[in-house]
């Protein structure tokens, strides 16, 4: 099992839909939410994600198709 | 003195001993370094500071270190400029300049961070560090790692060119170029440092690294005769820097080692990279993540890890935020240069830009006292210059050529007044 701590970024079009459940039903992924500020215009989730490798891939994968921003809970790691 | 309480949850306030971590286990939230400010209030005045070495180790008390200085012992206390020159060019009676771009040894602010972040790596007893960089923090990570005789690791995009790791290559790291785009470059590393044990500084070493940048702060207020200025406009990219200058007021405050904290801190970016500058111009606090597209690579940081703060820190201390195109900031660039006599790289130019718009919208006064913060070297990348310098004057090697094309300079200078 591989872990992962990132920052979901939802675009306003997104806001609505119950990207998480998808999350954990389709890609077989345990999500743990630690923080989150979603209005009615914009969210962000900070959330812990359990599962093997390559359904982490897939799902982070997924999110990026949905228009979902993926960061690193650190965000930016590359430094000029 | 038992200085450090240890680290401490900036979002939900949870507590955790000093370890080379950097997110809080409940809430995700970023570690801070928590001290013991009654007990350093016993030990630190301005003349301990003032007795201290000529660099940012005379303010050591209040860095999150606590054995013996391991690596970067002259890096800081760099000169705080009087610019008569500028300041008659921006129309103000006080400017000053904080020239971080002749930080010993790499030229840059990051020096300072590093060192910092590298003394603590030897206290955890840690011997390999680590960084993801391009450009300033890879060049301090590689040098102070050389000095320190640890290993080091620089991870790069993989189509980075090669002439912009040369700086970092001389002192022997194991460059490490990644395939893929900057996200999935970007989320390597943060699983590299979540795996490996290796100090790697902005990562699991960031609460250490960051408060290095307290010492610009500290210096600012102690060269200027330990008072603040009334303005500090302060280059953003990943928006540590300008959280940490106000944190270092406000520490000599509740220290007393000054009355009050008079300054107004502002925050410059690039036009085409200025997510915290927008939060600041639009008053929200939340960041919208942008893809970089400006000359000032150094700042081009496009989702900020301290973004938030940033425009926190701006808004508590009254101050306010410009973009600059990068027209404007080779402009600030040259006007700095003209005026003072100091090259640097297109941070600064953002920073003489971004001053210069704040004094336009009234926001600085003409009788205010101004810091700007010049936090690196132009001769590391001068590239967005080479289409805007020439040589004026092109002569055969005779005395008489010479006398004709003074002459005809000096006529030429009369005529443009």
């Amino acid at each position: 099992m591989a872990r992962m701590r990132v920052r979901l970024t939802f675009p306003p079009e997104r806001i609505q839909e119950p990207i998480i459940y998808h999350l954990v039903k389709d890609f077989d992924i345990v999500t743990n939410i630690r923080r989150a500020d979603v209005k009615a215009d914009h969210g962000w989730v900070a959330l812990e994600m359990e599962g093997d490798e390559a359904s982490l891939e897939r799902g982070i994968a997924w999110l990026k198709g949905k228009g979902v921003t993926v960061d690193p809970i650190e965000h930016d790691v590359i430094i000029p | 003195m038992e200085k450090l309480k240890g680290l401490k949850c900036r979002e939900c306030g949870r507590a955790y001993r000093a370890a080379p971590v950097h997110v809080c286990e409940f809430c995700f939230g970023p570690l801070e370094v928590d001290y013991h400010y009654d007990a350093i209030r016993q030990v630190v005045t301005r003349d301990t500071i003032a007795a201290g070495p000529t660099s940012m180790w005379r303010y050591r008390d209040l860095l999150p270190v606590e054995g013996d200085i391991a690596v970067g012992h002259h890096v800081g206390f760099t000169p705080l400029v009087r610019a008569w020159n500028l300041a008659q060019e921006l129309g103000l009676r006080e400017v000053w300049v904080k020239n971080d771009s002749v930080c010993h040894p790499t030229w840059s602010f990051k020096d300072r961070v590093v060192a910092v972040a590298l003394t603590k790596a030897k206290e955890f007893g840690f011997d390999t560090v680590a960084c993801a960089s391009t450009g300033n923090l890879a060049n301090s990570v590689a040098a102070h790692a050389a000095e320190a005789s640890l290993k080091s690791y620089i991870f790069i995009p993989a189509d980075l060119e090669q002439g912009k790791v040369l700086a970092t290559l001389v002192y022997n790291p194991t460059l490490v170029k990644v395939e893929g785009t900057y996200d999935e470059v970007n989320r390597l590393c943060s699983e590299i440092a979540d795996k490996y044990h290796w100090a790697f500084v902005n990562v699991n070493f960031r609460p250490y690294y960051s408060e290095g940048s307290k010492s610009y702060g500290y210096e600012i207020v102690e060269q200027l005769g330990w008072r603040t200025p009334d303005h500090v406009v302060v280059p953003c990219a990943g928006g540590s820097l300008i959280t940490k200058i106000w944190k270092a007021m406000k520490e000599f405050k509740t220290l007393g080692l000054i009355d009050r904290v008079t300054s107004k801190v502002h925050a410059a970016q690039a036009l085409g990279c200025g997510p915290i500058v927008t939060m600041i111009k639009n008053d929200t606090d939340v960041l919208v993540p942008v893809r970089p597209d400006t000359i000032a690579k150094s700042l081009a940081i496009g989702n900020p890890a301290d973004g938030y703060y940033a425009y926190k820190t701006a808004k508590e201390s009254g101050g306010s935020g410009e973009h600059a195109t990068d027209a404007e900031i080779v402009e600030g660039m040259l006007l700095l240069a003209r005026t003072e006599g100091i090259f640097t790289e297109t941070a600064g130019g953002v920073t003489v830009a971004a001053t210069r718009k704040l004094i336009e919208r009234g926001v600085i006064g003409k009788n205010d006292s101004v810091v700007i913060c010049i936090t690196g070297n132009g001769l590391k990348t001068p590239d967005p210059l080479y289409e805007r310098l020439e040589s004026h004057v092109q002569i055969r090697p005779l005395l008489s050529a010479f006398d004709r094309a003074l002459a005809d300079l000096k006529s030429q200078s009369v005529r443009e007044g």
